[in-house]
């Protein structure tokens, strides 16, 4: 079999069934053995996007996601995405044609030391010199970026390997890994230290982040929580770990959180940190108090825990599903009244600001996302790109029953949101669902050749752009750190006429000035099957409070 | 800060020092000396670094090092339940007046003469880097032109072993 075949055969026997790919010379061979595959290659516009489809597939459908792309500049072009992949634990694999191993090293035509350049970001990499090895490292390759902190891992197979002819294929099902053992199952000292812990505090809070939701925790969570009386507080990468309409529930944390959830923080005795790594992110604006606190930290990640957080009273190496259960199978039953008595008053000292900057016309983005979660489904799935619209989508879109939120939490990418949701509508396509992609307009810009994709496979995919004419976070913090008038380079000079551009993809398109007529586009588009964008005029000024 | 020794079991593989040393340059972390060699398996090299960190560092450098896949085993080798020892060359000035005295201080320090030169010799020396100093400093008045160091390398000692 010719070693591109094989490399094909393996990936079936993974059970892939889309890549994200971009063809170029060093990936002449696999390409053309492609053709025989039961692959489906979706064609993405710049391989840039590449790594965020395939993100987007592996968040919803649980599997990993694949993407594909040339030597030398078709390489370097995945290397955001990759990074992206690899701060918010998603799993994907990235295939990297590479130029014939004889030239390795000569700076030959469109060769770049991709390996290199990743190795930071990525969960682990392969450079495939014998072909004998190909399926030992593909499978090695699914199971490392699926199992324990999921994350990337990068394959770069040069050309003239790809055409080698191998006898006698010998497949791969067991991986044995000496290196590679993740940790599942906590301590039991550690949990019965812990149990003792939390029911000896006063004032406990659940600080849940995106570990909770890669392991498909949140009904214990739900359970810990309600079995426990203590309230629920998510990091960015969280959201949608806990059910944002159960009394419990207490709000996002961190620097562009709730005030009154980084207040709650300031207020607890112990926290509970599950699945989140206690970033700079999610602890400023609550930081203040954390000498008082003590902290369990569960994590499936030793190196997490004490990373950000020196003085960690109880660590807990292990999956947030497992150490759930083991902390609920002792009786840990408490009252936590008073506690939640001290919250309400916290929640009314602090309230959400929906009637802030409401001088300024246009639509008003938290009102309008609130609104939105009245109208779509209770399966939908959010994926929020970069910018003040991020935030406005994570904090107001209610994220309820099976709900989900994507963003890019940990590199902050800009262009992620509209293709990671068409990596959702590819996961999804035999059972569609309710898909939005919210985005700024000059995240729009910065992804625009993928509507090709969308419109080509007529994916139901919504954008909602919130149109502020800025690129309006960045103009924001101009503003709150230099004053009135240091805006520099985040004006977006050119008004382009989105409409027009929907209408070349044959993508339907509505413009919207009032909440009204945004919350009606919408409604009008969520009943169309096929892709639609809404452009949401929202003033300059408009900012996050 | 303390100086510490850690020994590391790592595949045999391809970019395995690079992550290494990828990992110490990104995050910060201060690597003394590193030296590399094979073990009694091919499939295995022994990687012995020297590092100085607080505690807390060296509990990160620790866990990163051991979410390296290539990575198999990490431990620490510390005083006394450990030999740790360097290798030294140095080329010292050393004419007629200066030889023999030179000879004599290497003999204390169990150092032999390995190159002599009209004008300088080449001591060696092995020892523990306490060892190592105190021998350098005696030697320095004569005139060092130069000295190359081999970084720490260790084993433990009795029946403990890093396991391959
Ligand atoms: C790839 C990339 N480049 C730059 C940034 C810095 N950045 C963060 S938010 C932002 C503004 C985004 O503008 P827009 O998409 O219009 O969203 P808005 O904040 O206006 O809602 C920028 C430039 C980033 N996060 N990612
Ligand atoms: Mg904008």
């Amino acid at each position: 079999m010719i070693a591109a075949k094989l490399i094909w055969k393996c990936l079936e026997r993974e059970n892939v069934t889309t890549i994200f790919g971009y063809p170029g010379g060093a990936l002449l061979p696999m390409y053309e053995a492609l053709r025989q595959s039961s692959i489906e290659h979706i064609l993405v516009r710049n391989e840039q996007a590449a790594p965020h489809y395939a993100s987007g597939y592996a968040r919803e459908s649980g599997k990993v996601g694949v993407c594909l792309a040339t030597s030398g500049p078709g390489a370097t072009n995945l290397v955001t995405g990759i990074a992206t992949a690899y701060l918010d634990s998603i799993p994907i694999v990235a295939l990297t044609g590479q130029v014939n191993r004889d030239l390795i090293g000569t700076d030959a035509f469109q060769e770049a030391d991709i390996f290199g350049a990743t190795t930071p970001f990525t969960k682990h990499s392969y450079l495939v010199k014998d072909p004998l090895d190909l399926p030992r490292i593909i499978r090695e390759a699914f199971h490392i970026a699926s199992t324990g902190r999921p994350g990337p891992v990068l394959i770069d197979i040069p050309r003239d390997l790809q055409e080698e002819n191998i006898k006698n294929v010998k497949f791969v099902d067991k991986v044995n890994i000496r290196g590679y053992k993740p940790t599942y199952e906590g301590h039991t000292g550690q949990v019965r230290r812990a149990i003792r812990k939390i029911k000896s505090s006063k004032r406990p809070v659940i600080y849940a982040g995106g570990g909770v939701r890669l392991s498909y925790a949140q009904d214990e969570l739900l359970k810990f929580a309600e079995d426990t009386g203590i309230p629920v507080i998510t990091t960015l990468m969280g959201i949608g770990a806990f059910p944002e309409d159960h009394p419990l529930y207490c709000g996002v944390v961190g620097s562009h959180g709730f005030e009154y959830s980084n207040k709650i923080m300031e207020h607890a005795d112990l926290c509970i940190c599950i699945g989140a790594r206690m970033s700079d992110r999610g602890t400023t604006n609550n930081v203040a108090n954390m000498n008082n606190m003590e902290l369990i930290h569960i994590d499936i990640d030793p190196a997490e825990i004490g990373k950000n957080i020196n003085d960690t009273n109880i660590p807990i190496v292990g999956d947030a599903k497992t150490v759930l259960l083991e902390l609920m199978s002792k009786d840990i039953k408490k009252d936590t009244q008073d506690w939640l008595k001290t919250i309400e008053m916290i929640r009314e000292d602090f309230p959400i600001l929906f009637d802030a900057n409401t001088e300024l016309d246009g639509i008003n983005p938290k009102l309008l996302f609130d609104a939105v979660s009245d109208i779509v489904p209770d399966d939908t799935t959010l994926v929020a790109d970069v910018g003040l619209n991020q935030i406005w989508a994570a904090l107001y879109f209610k994220i309820i029953k099976n709900r989900r939120f994507f963003t890019s939490g940990g590199l902050g990418t800009m262009a992620y949101a509209i293709p990671a949701a068409a990596g959702v509508a590819f996961a999804t396509r035999e059972h569609p669902k309710t898909i939005l992609a919210v985005c700024g307009d000059g995240s729009f810009q910065m992804c625009m050749g993928e509507l090709g994709v969308i419109a080509e496979h007529h994916l139901p995919v919504k954008i909602i752009m919130i149109n502020n004419h800025k690129l309006g976070m960045v103009r924001q913090q101009q503003h709150d750190n230099y004053g009135k008038n240091h805006y520099s380079g985040t004006d977006i000079n050119f008004d382009v006429d989105f409409m027009e551009i929907a209408k070349a993809y044959a993508i339907k398109g509505y413009r919207a000035s009032t909440n009204e007529e945004a919350l009606d586009a919408i409604k009008d588009a969520l009943a169309q099957p096929g892709p639609t964008l809404v452009e949401c005029q929202v003033n300059e000024d408009f900012i996050h409070i | 800060m303390e100086r510490h020794c850690l020994s590391l079991l790592v595949e045999n593989n391809f970019g395995v020092l690079a992550r290494i040393s990828g990992l110490f340059a990104r995050r910060g972390y201060n690597i003394d000396s590193l030296t590399v060699g094979t073990t009694q398996d091919d499939n295995f090299s022994r990687i012995t670094m020297t590092v100085t960190a607080d505690e807390q560092t060296l509990e990160q450098i620790k866990k990163q090092l051991n979410k390296l896949i290539n990575v198999i085993k990490v431990i620490e080798l510390k005083q006394g339940e450990a030999i740790r020892r360097e290798l030294v060359f140095i080329k010292v000035k050393a004419n007629d007046q200066t030889r023999s005295r030179v000879v004599e201080i290497s003999n204390l320090f169990r150092a032999s003469v390995v190159d002599v030169a009209k004008e300088s010799l080449v001591l060696e020396i092995t020892g523990t880097l306490s060892k190592v100093d105190a021998f350098l400093n005696m030697i320095e008045p004569y005139g060092i032109i130069e000295f190359v160091r081999s970084g720490v390398t260790g084993l433990q000692r009795g029946k403990h072993q890093i396991g391959c």
